[in-house]
């Protein structure tokens, strides 16, 4: 019966949203009378692995075969059914990110689950399995009731801050045979910027728009960004112009982000934008334009030329790093 | 090769939500509707250009909802594609709706079923993946190109900092976002032909929800912006450390 998670893990380091996907797991075991099992997928060392009973796994099942090093969602979905039926377990857990968004579909139509695409809340168990989700991009939330026996959820990362605890977990080694349909999708080329913070999993991120002026200025959002150790992002019309490569834009078209601090740079907020940058716990707005949409969703404004004021917010952050 | 599009009705992005008094919905009043952006300016596109160029022979599009949804399913229609169905049926839990499409596509058989990355109503991201699981198919989500190699899908996708090239052999789901084509408006020519079309309107076969929405909630104002001098960055530091405990 327990709550089953899946792990993500980057070349055997695993990352921070996936332990607070275990540590959700585990308060819904709680509210459920069970406990969560964590499955964890490919090469990574039995330490590493761990470090999730600090977050609430009582279980772990490692299923090293290091085909699933790459995302192979059909492969990834037979694994989570397998422990699944083993422990009859009802509830399933994995992000709302890209791998999760691959997985939990097919968990949920194997399982004929009823899935909630990005939950905000715990379950609330009293009024049936209600939870909470952002709709309409942000400009709504929705409060979902899973009506199904089994449920699958997807949890957005950065929702609920980690707490660790000195919580152990036993490690289980599985075997698992495959079909050849598991692993159908070949992966032919990998294309990853190395030494920079992915966008999705970034809790500070630093933006900048078309008040930026043109590329040849980006050296200043990105000092700020290695100063603070956040990642860069910018608005449609600048990767649109090439200063600014396309998976940094964010907005409705592009990438969604919901960090802890959203510094928007020359950006004039325009709804298309917002959408995508909405979800940040806190946002500050420069920009030279008192009148500018974006400081009517923010929580700190400066208003001010980026270029002047980027160098003096870089040297702040230095000073403030020092004297901490 | 035939191609499915899965079109989707959203309200436009700029449109204000208002809930209706007891915010169990939606006011649907004073709402615009457009097809789902990714489903437009990316799936449908690209099919058509894949027809342009002579590897597609037949595109279909396909939509789930009642009658209100027919002049968003026209509209796509006026972009491109040979013919549309309409499933006559309330699109709200995506197991539902994906149910739907399957029955559908299985009746005819596609070679590619494109979708977008998520519909911008309510933002699941679903219903591709559902749909080709229950279609027995892979999926590829998050693409950013899609090309069509004899019978295979070369697909570039987005992953976790970075992108990376797939090749799948068809048929296959492919969920679409930017990059996959460049946005189109419909011509007075296109419009016309739309007309003539036909637009089928098939009656589902009963297929329970699994998930319902109970209510909605607006989200809580920012309680004002608080400004700060451009002279002053070190209050600004000192605020994000202290008061928004973000650094
Ligand atoms: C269907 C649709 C989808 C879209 N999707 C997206 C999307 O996903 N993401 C997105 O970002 N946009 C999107 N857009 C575009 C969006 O509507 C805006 O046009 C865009 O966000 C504007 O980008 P910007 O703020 O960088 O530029 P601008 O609107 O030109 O704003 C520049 C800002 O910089 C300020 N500024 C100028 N000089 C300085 C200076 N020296 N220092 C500081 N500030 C300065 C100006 O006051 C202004 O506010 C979409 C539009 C449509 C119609
Ligand atoms: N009612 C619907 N009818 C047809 N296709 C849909 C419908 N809802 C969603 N889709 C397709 O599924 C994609 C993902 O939608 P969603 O799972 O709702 O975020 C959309 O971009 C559409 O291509």
């Amino acid at each position: 019966m327990s709550v089953i998670v899946l792990v993500e893990h980057t070349e055997g380091n695993i990352k921070k949203k996936s332990f607070e996907a275990v540590q959700y797991a585990a308060h819904i075991a709680q509210q459920t009378g069970t406990t969560a099992t964590a499955v964890v997928l490919g090469s990574i060392a039995d330490a590493e692995m761990e470090a999730l009973g600090n977050y609430g796994a009582k279980k772990v099942v490692h299923i090293a075969d290091d085909r699933f090093n790459e995302l192979h969602a059909r492969a990834y979905t037979s694994a989570l059914i397998k422990v699944a039926q083993a422990g009859e377990s009802k509830i399933i857990v994995t992000l709302y990110d890209i791998n999760g968004r691959a997985v939990a579909p097919r968990v949920a139509v194997q399982l004929k689950a009823g899935i909630v695409a990005g939950a905000l809340s715990y379950p609330d168990i009293d009024n049936g399995f209600v939870i909470k989700k952002a709709v309409f991009s942000g400009k709504a939330f929705a409060f979902v009731n899973v009506v199904s026996d089994k449920k699958v959820i997807m949890l957005m990362p950065n929702t609920f801050p980690l707490v660790k605890t000195d919580g152990k977990a036993s490690i289980e080694k599985l075997d698992i045979s495959f079909t050849e349909k598991d692993f159908g999708i070949k992966v032919t080329a990998v294309n990853k910027v190395v030494g920079e913070i992915p966008l999705s999993d970034a809790t500070l991120v630093v933006s900048g728009g078309r008040g930026m002026k043109g590329p040849e200025n980006w050296g200043l959002i990105e000092n700020l960004a290695k100063e603070l150790g956040a990642a860069t992002a910018c608005s449609r019309p600048v990767a649109d112009a090439h200063w600014r490569p396309h998976h940094e834009h964010v907005g409705q078209t592009g990438g969604t982000v919901r960090p802890d601090l959203y510094i928007a740079v020359g950006i004039s907020g325009a709804i298309q934008h917002l959408a995508g940058v909405n979800g940040s716990k806190t946002i500050v707005v420069i920009n030279t334009d008192p009148e500018a949409p974006f400081f009517k969703a923010a929580n700190y404004g400066v208003v001010g030329d980026a270029m002047t004021v980027l160098p003096r917010l870089t040297e702040a952050v230095k000073k403030f790093k020092q004297h901490k | 090769m035939k191609i499915l599009v899965c079109i989707s009705q959203v309200p436009d992005t700029t449109t204000k939500i208002i809930l209706n008094p007891n915010a169990t919905a939606i006011n649907k009043e004073g709402t615009t509707y457009v097809i789902n952006p990714y489903d437009e300016w990316y799936a449908l596109i690209r099919a058509i250009e894949l027809k342009e160029s002579g590897i597609a022979t037949e595109i279909h599009l396909i939509t789930v909802g009642k009658a209100e949804v027919e002049p968003i399913i026209r509209k796509a229609l006026s972009l491109g594609g040979d013919e549309a169905i309409r499933i006559d049926a309330e699109s709200i839990d995506p197991y539902q709706t994906a149910a739907y499409i399957a029955d559908y596509a299985k009746s005819v058989g596609y070679d590619l079923v494109l979708c977008g990355k998520e519909s911008i109503d309510y933002n699941n991201g679903t219903t591709g993946v559902i749909l080709a699981e229950m279609l027995d198919l892979d999926y590829i989500g998050f693409a950013t190109s899609i090309k069509i190699e004899g019978n295979s899908a070369i697909v570039n996708r987005e992953i976790e900092g970075g992108e990376e090239t797939d090749s799948c052999k068809l048929p296959v789901v492919i969920a679409c976002q930017k990059g996959v084509a460049e946005a189109r408006i419909p011509n007075m020519r296109g419009i016309m032909a739309a007309r003539t079309r036909p637009l089928k309107v098939v009656t589902p076969s009963a297929v329970s929800p699994l998930t319902e929405i109970l209510s909605y909630e607006l989200p809580l104002a920012k309680s004002g912006v608080k400004m700060v001098s451009p002279d002053n960055m070190d209050e600004l530091v000192e605020l994000l450390h202290s008061e928004a405990k973000v650094i």
